[in-house]
C-alpha cells in the first residue's frame, strides 16, 4: 500500500515527542502520533487531553474525538479543563500539537476566520478551541497541517494562536512567557522554527524542494542541508495502520 | 423535594426568550443533544449559548433561528469538519446574524470559574499577542500589581441556566457524572440555575454513597429530567459510545438550507420526544451500548 502524506506527517509528529515529556495531544493525526511514540521510543510519554482527560496509555480504540468513552477507559485521571489548562499555565507541559487552517512565516495560525471583519467574514472556521492556549503556554508547540500557497501565507487575516508574532522577541515584549513553534509539518516537508521563522528541514518523498517553495506564500528560507524526510519504518506503518485501519485520519487527505 | 418533571416543561419553565444557556460543557461527550431539540421544537430565539465546543449542538440551534450569540471557542463537527449552519449564519446572515464572542478553552474555563467563585474576573497570560482578546472585545488588558507583567483579565460569565446531561441524580437533582467534566462544573456552579438531565433519577443514598461523584448539588438546580439517550449521538462514559457516523450523516445532509430543513423535520420537529427519536434509531441505538468496567470500590 502506498504511503500517504497523512501517514509521513504522523511518523514525523511521533518523532517530536520525546520518552518522559508531558504533551499536549490534540485532535486528528496527533492522536495517532501519541500511539506511535509511546509503542515506540517514548513509552513514559503522559498525554493530556483538554477536556480533562490524562493517561499513559494509548487508547484502545481509533478515537475520533478525544471524549470518546474509549480515551477515558485506562484513562489515569478525570478532571476539569481547568484543572489540565492550569498545568499548561504552570509550564508543566512540554510539548502541545495543534492545527490551522492559515499560517504565516513566523508560525502565527488563523482557525478562527478567513477576511478582513471577524463579525463578517468570508469563510467562517470552526475557532481555536484550547489550541491558542497550547500555543500560548506550551514549552513547544509542533504544529500540523495541509500545504497549499492559500494556508502558508504571508499575512494570516487573523491571529488565533500567536506564534513569533513580528519576529523572535516578540513573544517576550507581549508577555508570554515561554513557548513557540518549534516545528511545523505540512501535507509536503517539514519546517523547523529559526530566529523566529520556518525554515525547510525536509521535504517528503512525495515532494521537493521546489514544491515546497512553490506552494508557500512567502520567499522561503531553505536549511543548508536540506534533506528528504525520513520515511515512516515498517513498525511505525503497522502502528498507523493497526490503530486506523480504514485510514480515516490518515487516507483523508489532509490533517 | 422532588424537582422531577417532563424535558418539556423543564425548557418551557427555565429557558426564556432570550436566555443565557451554557450546555456541551463537557466538550464532546455527554452533549444534551435532547435538550437542544426541545429547545428548537419550543421555537425558542435570542439564545445566548455559552459552551467551549459543544460539537454539532450549536450549529443545530444556530441553523434553526434559535440564537442570537455564542460565547465559545470552538463550534462546528468534532470528526466531520465546519459547521455549515455556523458558516452560513456568518458569512451570510443565514438565517439570521449572530453575534461571537471568541474564547479559548482556557478563557471560557475561567470565565465560568470566575462566575462559580462568585469573583469578577481572573487573571491570565493566556491569547497574550492573539487576536481573540480585541475580537472578543469584554477581556481587558493589565499588569500584575505584584511583578507588573502583562496580563489579561477574564470577566465572569453567569449563564441565566445550564444545561447538564449525567448518569444518575435524585430526585432534589445531587448529579452524579463521570467521565471528563470540561468546565460542566464551573458551568453549572456559575449559571442562576441548572436544568440536570439524567440517564437515571435514584434513591438519595446511591448519591450519598460516593459524594465525590456529585458534580453539582441540589442547591444549584431548578429541574430534574429522567431522560434515558439524552445525549446521543455524543457519548456518555458507561452508557453508551459516540454514534460517530451520525455526525458525519449530518455534515452531508446540512450542505444547503433546505437539506437542514430536511433534516431537523425528520430527528426534531418529526419526533415527539427523545423516547419516540431512541425508537427511531432503532437497532442503531442498542448497537451503541458501552457499560464498561466496574469502578474499585471505595468505602464512606
Amino acid at each position: 500500500m502506498e504511503i500517504t502524506a497523512g501517514e509521513v506527517m504522523v511518523a514525523q509528529a511521533a518523532r517530536e515527542i520525546a520518552d518522559g515529556e508531558v504533551v499536549f495531544v490534540g485532535m486528528r493525526l496527533p492522536l495517532i502520533a501519541f500511539v506511535v511514540a509511546k509503542r515506540t521510543h517514548a513509552p513514559n510519554a503522559t498525554g493530556l487531553f483538554e477536556l480533562g482527560v490524562v493517561r499513559d496509555t494509548p487508547s484502545a480504540e481509533l478515537l475520533y474525538t478525544m471524549g470518546d468513552t474509549p480515551n477515558v477507559a485506562g484513562a489515569t485521571w478525570c478532571a476539569r479543563t481547568i484543572d489540565l489548562m492550569g498545568l499548561l499555565q504552570r509550564g508543566d507541559v512540554d510539548a502541545g500539537f495543534i492545527g490551522g487552517a492559515e499560517i504565516d512565516r513566523h508560525g502565527n495560525l488563523n482557525t478562527t476566520a478567513i477576511g478582513a471583519d471577524r463579525q463578517h467574514p468570508t469563510v467562517q472556521l470552526p475557532g481555536g478551541g484550547g489550541g491558542a492556549d497550547i500555543a500560548s503556554l506550551a514549552k513547544r508547540l509542533i504544529v500540523i497541517m495541509p500545504h497549499d500557497r492559500r494556508r502558508l501565507r504571508e499575512h494570516v487575516d487573523f491571529v488565533t494562536s500567536p506564534g513569533y508574532g513580528s519576529g523572535s522577541d516578540w513573544r517576550r515584549s507581549v508577555g508570554l512567557p515561554r513557548g513557540g513553534p518549534s516545528v511545523l509539518i505540512t501535507t509536503l516537508g517539514v519546517f523547523r522554527f529559526t530566529g523566529g521563522e520556518a525554515v525547510l528541514e525536509s521535504y517528503h518523498a512525495h515532494s521537493s524542494e521546489a514544491d515546497c517553495i512553490a506552494n508557500t506564500g512567502w520567499p522561503l528560507r531553505v536549511a543548508s542541508e536540506v534533506r528528504m524526510t525520513e520515511p515512516p519504518s515498517a513498525e511505525v506503518l503497522a502502528i498507523i495502520r493497526e490503530y486506523d485501519p480504514e485510514g480515516f485520519w490518515t487516507r483523508r487527505g489532509e490533517s | 423535594m422532588s424537582k422531577v418533571v417532563s424535558l418539556a416543561e423543564a425548557i418551557r419553565d427555565h429557558v426564556p426568550d432570550g436566555a443565557s444557556v451554557a450546555l456541551g460543557c463537557a466538550l464532546e461527550p455527554a452533549v444534551p443533544f435532547s435538550a437542544v431539540h426541545e429547545l428548537i421544537r419550543q421555537g425558542k430565539r435570542d439564545l445566548a449559548l455559552i459552551g467551549p465546543i459543544s460539537d454539532i449542538a450549536f450549529d443545530m440551534l444556530i441553523g434553526a433561528g434559535c440564537v442570537a450569540s455564542v460565547t465559545m471557542a470552538w463550534a462546528g463537527n468534532v470528526s466531520a469538519g465546519l459547521g455549515h449552519c455556523y458558516r452560513r449564519a456568518m458569512e451570510q446572515g443565514i438565517p439570521r446574524r449572530v453575534r461571537v464572542f471568541d474564547h479559548s478553552n482556557f478563557t471560557i474555563a475561567q470565565a465560568l470559574l470566575a462566575g462559580a467563585l462568585g469573583a469578577p474576573y481572573l487573571p491570565t497570560r493566556t491569547l497574550l499577542g492573539s487576536d481573540i482578546p480585541a475580537a472578543n472585545g469584554t477581556f481587558k488588558e493589565a499588569s500584575s500589581p505584584f511583578d507588573g507583567s502583562p496580563l489579561l483579565l477574564i470577566p465572569a460569565i453567569t449563564p441565566d441556566v445550564t444545561i447538564l446531561a449525567c448518569q444518575r441524580a435524585d430526585a432534589d437533582g445531587n448529579a452524579h457524572q463521570w467521565g471528563p467534566w470540561g468546565v460542566s462544573q464551573e458551568a453549572a456552579l456559575a449559571a442562576r440555575t441548572v436544568i440536570v438531565i439524567a440517564e437515571a433519577v435514584v434513591g438519595r443514598a446511591v448519591i450519598a454513597s460516593d459524594p465525590n461523584r456529585t458534580i453539582v448539588p441540589a442547591l444549584k438546580v431548578g429541574a430534574v429530567v429522567e431522560e434515558p439517550g439524552a445525549c446521543h449521538p455524543s457519548p456518555l462514559q458507561g452508557r453508551y459510545a459516540r454514534d460517530h457516523e451520525f455526525f458525519h450523516e449530518y455534515h452531508r445532509a446540512t450542505r444547503d438550507v433546505p437539506g437542514f430543513e430536511r433534516w431537523i423535520a425528520e430527528w426534531v420537529t418529526g419526533v415527539p420526544d427523545r423516547a419516540a427519536y431512541l425508537r427511531k434509531l432503532d437497532g442503531r441505538w442498542a448497537a451503541l451500548a458501552a457499560p464498561g468496567e466496574p469502578a474499585a470500590e471505595a468505602t464512606f
